[in-house]
This record gives C-alpha cells, sequence and structure tokens, in this order.
C-alpha cells in the first residue's frame, strides 16, 4: 500500500474538481477550491517523508539523527497561510458580485448588460 | 506505512468528499473545521509539526470565521 | 446542464488515470531519496545555530521564496481591502450609533467570559510561538495567526465597540506595512554589510537560546507582524462590511 497517498491526493483533487463544476453556489466553490489546495499539501509532504525517521527539529534530538524533509515542509508552511488570504479575497469577490447581482448562482451571473 | 498513517489518509479522503457534498455553505464551514482538523492530525503522523500547527489554526480559526461572516453578509436577499 | 455531468465525469477519470500514472513513478512512500533535506538536516545546527530545520529553511536557505509568499499575502489583503471599499451607494453608519445601540447581540455568557479570559493568554502565546522560531516548531507564519484568533476572541466576547478601539486601522496598517517593508530592509541590510541579498550577517549566537541564528529570529519577528496584521485588517473588512454599511438614502 505504498502507492496509497498518491490515490489519495489524486481522489481529493478529482473530488474538489467535481465541487468547483458542478456547484450552485459561489461560496460551495471557494471551498471546493480548498480541497483542491490541500490535496496538494498531501502530495509535497507524502514525498519528502522518510520511513521510521523523525521531525527535523533537533532540540532533543542529536545533530545527526535521522530526520524527514524539511525542504518540502517549508514549502507547505507558508503555503497553507497564503491561500487562507487568496480564500478571503475570493469570497469578498463572491460578495460583490452577491451585492450587484443579486445571487450567486455562477449559472446565472451574466455579462453586464450596458 | 503505519497504520495511523493509513487510518489519517482515509479519513482524509472520506473527510474532502464530505465538504465537497454538503451543499450548504453554512454546513459546510463546520466541515471544514473538521477537515482541517484531520488535516493536522495527518501531517503530524507525516512528521511535520510546524506543517500541522499552521493547517491547525488556519483550517479551525480563520477560513471558518471569513467564510462566516461572508455568509452573514449575503443571507440578506437570497435568490 | 444535462449535458454537463456525463462529459465532466468522462474527462475526469481520463484526467485522474494520468495524474495517477504520473504520481506512481514517483519513488514509493518512504523513500525519500534527494540529497537536499539529508544535507540540510546534517548541516543546520552547526552552519546557523538554528534547531528548527524548517523554519531554517523558510527564512534562511530559500528565504526568496518567503518574501514572494508574503507580498501575495500582502497584495491579496490590500485587494480585499479594495473590493469591500463603500461603494457610491452605500455609506458608513455612524459610531456614535453603534456605541449607542450596544451591539450585543445576545451571546450567552459561558461564550463571552470563556473568550475574555482567553484573549490575552492566546496573544501572549502567539508572541511566543513568533520569538522561538528557530528553536522550535513554530516561526512567524503560525505565531502570527495565533495572534490575530486573539482579536476574534475580543469580538467573539461581544466587544466589538472595544475590539475596534483596540485596533485602531491606521495602527494595523502601519503595522503591516512595517512587516512587509522590514523583510526587504533586512535583505537590503545583507547588501549594505557587503554579503549577498537575505545574507545571514548578524552574530549567530548560541544554538538554544532566542536570539541565536542572526537574521532568521528577525525576519521571524517581521513576518509574524505582517501575518497577524494582515489577519485582522481582513476580519475588520468583513465585519465592517456586515455592521456598518448601509445602503445610501436617496436625499
Amino acid at each position: 500500500m505504498s502507492v496509497f497517498p498518491w490515490i489519495v491526493t489524486a481522489w481529493l483533487f478529482a473530488i474538489g474538481l467535481w465541487g468547483v463544476i458542478s456547484s450552485r453556489n459561489l461560496i460551495h466553490q471557494v471551498l471546493c477550491l480548498a480541497i483542491i489546495q490541500s490535496s496538494t499539501y498531501v502530495l509535497l509532504l507524502a514525498i519528502g517523508y522518510k520511513t521510521d525517521e523523525g521531525a527535523p527539529i533537533f532540540v532533543t534530538a542529536p545533530s545527526g539523527s535521522p530526520a524527514v524533509d524539511p525542504v518540502v515542509q517549508a514549502l507547505t508552511l507558508t503555503d497553507v497561510v497564503v491561500e487562507a488570504t487568496v480564500v478571503a479575497l475570493l469570497l469578498s469577490l463572491a460578495v460583490q458580485a452577491w451585492k450587484r447581482f443579486g445571487t450567486l448562482d455562477p449559472d446565472r451571473l451574466r455579462v453586464l448588460k450596458g | 506505512m503505519s497504520w495511523l498513517q493509513m487510518a489519517l489518509l482515509t479519513l482524509v479522503g472520506i473527510g474532502g468528499w464530505a465538504v465537497v457534498a454538503t451543499r450548504d455553505p453554512l454546513r459546510q464551514a463546520i466541515m471544514l473545521s473538521l477537515y482541517g482538523g484531520l488535516m493536522a492530525g495527518l501531517f503530524f503522523a507525516f512528521q511535520a509539526p510546524d506543517v500541522a500547527l499552521s493547517e491547525l489554526v488556519v483550517g479551525a480559526v480563520v477560513l471558518p470565521m471569513i467564510l462566516l461572516l461572508a455568509l452573514t453578509k449575503v443571507r440578506g436577499r437570497a435568490e | 446542464m444535462s449535458l454537463r455531468t456525463p462529459l465532466f465525469l468522462l474527462s475526469i477519470a481520463g484526467f485522474t488515470a494520468f495524474i495517477l500514472w504520473g504520481l506512481i513513478g514517483l519513488p514509493a512512500f518512504g523513500n525519500y531519496q534527494g540529497p537536499y533535506g539529508d544535507i540540510i538536516n546534517g548541516q543546520v545546527v552547526s552552519e546557523r545555530h538554528a534547531t528548527n530545520a524548517v523554519s531554517a529553511v523558510n527564512f534562511d536557505y530559500r528565504g526568496m521564496d518567503t518574501i514572494g509568499e508574503e507580498f501575495i499575502l500582502f497584495v491579496s489583503v490590500a485587494g480585499c481591502t479594495l473590493l469591500l471599499r463603500t461603494g457610491l451607494d452605500e455609506q458608513l453608519v455612524e459610531k456614535r450609533n453603534l456605541a449607542a445601540e450596544g451591539r450585543s447581540y445576545s451571546t450567552s455568557s459561558a461564550v463571552k467570559s470563556m473568550c475574555l479570559v482567553l484573549a490575552v493568554p492566546a496573544s501572549l502565546y502567539g508572541w511566543y510561538i513568533v520569538a522561538h522560531g528557530q528553536l522550535t516548531p513554530g516561526g512567524g507564519f503560525q505565531g502570527g495567526v495565533i495572534m490575530a484568533s486573539a482579536a476574534i476572541f475580543l469580538y467573539l466576547a461581544g466587544e466589538y465597540v472595544v475590539m475596534r478601539r483596540l485596533n485602531p486601522m491606521w495602527l494595523l496598517e502601519l503595522g503591516e506595512s512595517i512587516g512587509a517593508g522590514g523583510y526587504v530592509l533586512i535583505g537590503l541590510s545583507g547588501l549594505a554589510a557587503g554579503a549577498a541579498f537575505l545574507q545571514n550577517i548578524l552574530p549567530l549566537g548560541s544554538e538554544g537560546s532566542v536570539n541565536s541564528s542572526g537574521t532568521i529570529w528577525a525576519i521571524s519577528m517581521v513576518v509574524g507582524l505582517e501575518v497577524s496584521t494582515a489577519f485582522v485588517v481582513l476580519m475588520l473588512e468583513f465585519l465592517e462590511q456586515l455592521l456598518e454599511l448601509q445602503p445610501r438614502r436617496p436625499r
């Protein structure tokens, strides 16, 4: 079962994409985008994992002790916080769309008619 | 791959489907909060405490808060 | 609409098969083979006197990437502030009316007392996580979000007016600009000292103490300031939309 993380990654990506495409509500769409983002976090951390090794923190463990990869953890860490603000930006777009058009249904948002 | 990691990966897969399948955004906020907690557990099992801390505070505090504020704003005139 | 779902299911099946075929070609889970992780794990304590390898990678070895991420955060918050500005057909409720109404939606007293009790310790805990970023799991990003949650506790306790008074917008914007600009200034100070941009030029100190590892500690502080003020600004923008804007009455 060593390919299980990749299967979960592909599953989360596919299910998030299905949510975005089949959604009737702009806010629901934004949250499905958050699911797609979380699939990339799982992928990155699963790439850097080494079996039976510790975290890359060397406070109690001596300096040379085996640890998992810190580079992918650094990438994922900043990504998690920054994508929260991007989700906030998309939600403010949805609020403005609701104020202008009165609807949150993406099928009913038409191009501005003059 | 240990049993804990496999169980958490399965739960994360089920949680992702649950967040997408919940159509009402208000309930989806609670589901997203739980999903954030599950992801934090998964990251901890992958020996990544920094990322787990980050995902926990963002997924359980900030995202549902912003979501609930936006939802309360659009509650007035439901189409 | 009836054609969309079968078409999508067909394409997503093909897409998932393609992505799985690519992912299965990776080394098996648990067999990480890349050399850089091992090199950094072996060198980080002796080279930078920092025991948290992830923070050292974030703020020192890959500091350029983190500048980019921080500016993504900065620009997103600026975009939110721009999008949620007072429109032509809205007006701000006067602050006087806001205070007079009290604005306390009957919150239960358990929530009120718990949130009031937790607000200051949450702020202190976030500060601790930021300051010990190079020693234990933590750093500017995590601690900044925890510090922002102290303002959320104040709002949850029903004290919207108190929270607004404690977090004036000009102070938050000043803090956010200092955070974003401070990172660049720390990098430029590396240039001024004759080394490369973002090079670790401050004295490294002894490992395990709070002021070790040179610029990693300084960058963690400014990132914590920036992230916390950014999230409080976001929350205040949304709250202002909710509580203080009303359609402008035609005169």
